[in-house]
């Protein structure tokens, strides 16, 4: 949005004027741009974590939480992170005390740092980096290294067994997310996630929106299931199976550092669905009209932040389905399938943009 | 503007640890660790001469990449190798790793 | 002191920390991790460098992949081994007086030997032109260096299986 950008531009001007060096509003604008990011993950996360609660209740056919704060336990997500704050912290005894502590701030920082590159409206990016897939891509796989960190240090086997098995299937999944995304990445000729946005412009026949779903269908399907597996959801869910590894590698991890990971986790499924949309469905793009009063570039940027809002929490709330439909995958056929069945497919599908490209030209 | 003799110091500083770990450490994959240190300071190099020397296509760039994949082929074989190791001589002290010493 | 030049230093130091905590530190899972660092450090380095792709692809490569290869064999093998062992072998003298010539050296080179030169002009996107780079002047390493992958898969997976 046009807008902001402005605003910044008039901070700088004023704070010149003033004789204040320029690393002062360059030092303010950030802590503002972080503090604002960082209250989204929070609300975000507070809210899909009551969401998650909802829709796993009614595809369950019961209720979930309905009494706190009123109308369908709203609040009941402020009630838990309450709760997880006032827990005792519990460190193992002999478990290896840096790095224990620092697991969980390895694996938020990871998540925190793809929100960089987040087009949430023609415009507001914290930063358009010209690599900024690759850059997302290179910072979620900073996660796995926290939760060997994790597992390891806890010093309990079903840790250390939850963190093998949660690496080996993030690392294994890489592989085909990586390939999946270098298709639209070939239609658009860019990686900077505001250009991919802006490849997608126009129409086919008047009604059908160029979206990249659509010539790519088999890479979203792939990057889907790959986005699942990364994230830890059924139904790649062994990383953190209750009943089989008693919560994997967060066993030993209690109040304010479990709450950590727990963030993490849901901020790394918006990241995920953020990426599906901004590659896939379009990103902010949807049909506007100009509110009366305002700008026509301000009511665009408005429609455009709730379009994103709204892909992006309509794939959230497709993973959340599958993960209360869908069994959980045993190990080898977890890795079977990543290796065997999406890797060729991803290589096919890539194979295939690049030989239509070439001779569409 | 940074001169670029301050990154061929860096560099030069982070070879020699990594020269001074891969002679003296005695874990087999802290020598493995000492040697991808050694590879990443060279690569810090010629990152450093694409950007101050003149060349046509960013040869060191391409260069580097190169480095990069070969340090993580020759990770995953050496870290293979010490497994095997292991499995043998249920350690990976390459002090005691001496069967064929005369 | 611009502040490029004290953001290399800082960054400079992070990473000189991390190297000397991987080379000489007694713990072998906080080598591993100070290793991290030093990678994460050399990243922000070659961004400092103008080579942003080839940063992205050490965190992607480098922290992502080769890590945790180094952190599943530390965990592979490791032993209860008693806090007073040994980490440096017996040749430390040696290797230190070679260490530090190899540095006087390198470092003389440095700054004697390299004439300043002024620099190309910095290009908006390194990426495509490495990708066509690549492709074109430099097809034969890149053919020959996807096979050295495919030979060391083939063996890392042939050595590490078990009997």
């Amino acid at each position: 949005m046009i807008t902001v950008g402005k605003l910044c531009e008039d901070f700088y001007a004023l704070t010149a004027a003033w004789g204040i060096p320029w690393i002062v509003p360059t030092l303010v604008v950030m802590t503002v741009v972080v503090g604002v990011v960082v209250a989204y993950i929070a609300v975000a996360a507070m809210f899909l974590i009551w969401w998650e609660r909802k829709i796993s209740a009614h595809i369950q056919v019961r209720f979930g939480p309905m009494r706190v704060g009123g109308w369908h336990g709203w609040a009941q997500s402020i009630a838990d992170g309450i709760k997880l704050l006032l827990k005792e912290d519990i460190i193992p005894a002999r478990a290896d005390k840096v790095i224990f502590a620092l697991a969980p701030m390895v694996v938020f920082g990871a998540s925190l740092a793809t929100y960089v590159t987040i087009p949430w409206a023609p415009g507001l990016i914290v930063k358009d980096l010209n690599i900024g897939l690759l850059y997302m891509v290179a910072i979620s796989s900073l996660t796995v290294v926290g939760i060997i960190m994790a597992g390891w240090s806890s010093n309990n086997k079903y840790a250390t067994l939850g963190a093998i098995r949660s690496a080996a299937q993030a690392v294994s999944y890489e592989v085909p997310l990586v390939l999946s995304l270098l298709g639209p990445v070939m239609l658009a000729g860019t990686m900077s996630m505001g250009r991919l946005v802006e490849a997608q412009g126009g129409t086919w026949f008047g009604i059908l929106p160029r979206w990249f779903v659509f010539p790519q269908v088999v890479a979203f399907l792939v990057y889907f299931t790959c986005a699942l597996a990364e994230c830890n959801r059924l139904p790649f869910d062994i990383p953190e199976a209750e009943s089989e590894l008693v919560a994997g590698f967060h066993i030993e991890y209690s109040g304010m550092r479990f709450a950590i990971f727990f963030l993490a986790e849901y901020a790394n499924m918006v990241v995920v669905a953020a990426i599906a949309t901004t590659l896939f469905l379009g990103g902010w793009r949807g049909p506007w009209l100009a509110i009366p009063g305002l700008s026509a570039e301000v009511s665009r940027g408005l429609f455009s932040l709730v379009w994103f809002q709204v892909k992006v929490y309509f794939l959230i709330f497709l993973m959340m389905w599958l993960r209360w439909t869908l069994n959980r995958l045993r190990v080898d056929q977890l890795m079977d399938f990543a290796w065997k069945v999406l890797l060729p497919i991803a290589f096919a599908n890539l194979i295939v943009t690049g030989l239509v490209m070439t001779l569409w030209k | 503007m940074i001169p670029l003799s301050h990154y061929l110091i860096l560099g030069a500083i982070l070879f020699s640890l990594g020269v001074f770990g891969a002679l003296t450490r005695r874990n087999a994959i802290a020598i493995l660790m000492s040697i991808e240190l050694m590879l990443n300071a060279v690569g810090l190099n010629f990152i450093a001469f694409a950007r101050y020397l003149p060349q046509t296509m960013l040869q060191g760039q391409v260069f580097v990449i190169f480095i990069i994949t070969i340090a993580a082929a020759e990770a995953a074989v050496g870290l293979a190798i010490v497994l095997g190791l292991y499995r043998n001589f249920k350690t990976v002290n390459v002090d005691e790793i001496n069967l064929m010493k005369w | 002191m611009t502040i490029n030049l004290a953001i290399f230093y800082v960054l400079a130091a992070f990473t000189v920390w991390a190297a000397a905590v991987v080379v000489l530190g007694k713990n072998i899972v906080r080598a591993a991790v100070a290793l991290i660092f030093a990678f994460c450090g050399m990243a922000a380095l070659y961004v400092l460098l103008d080579a942003e792709f080839l940063a992205a692809v050490q965190v992607l490569i480098y922290v992502g992949g080769i890590t945790i290869l180094l952190l599943f064999a530390i965990m592979l093998t490791s032993r209860i081994s008693s806090p007073t062992a040994r980490v440096i072998n017996d040749q430390v003298l040696l290797s230190a007086v070679a260490a530090v010539g190899l540095l006087v050296a390198l470092i003389y080179a440095a700054i004697r030997g390299i004439p300043e030169f002024p620099g190309p002009p910095r290009l908006p996107e390194t990426a495509p032109f490495i990708g066509r780079a690549l492709l074109t002047t430099y097809v034969l390493p890149f053919e020959a260096v996807s096979i050295l992958l495919l030979a060391g898969m083939v063996g890392a997976i042939i050595l590490a299986r078990k009997e």
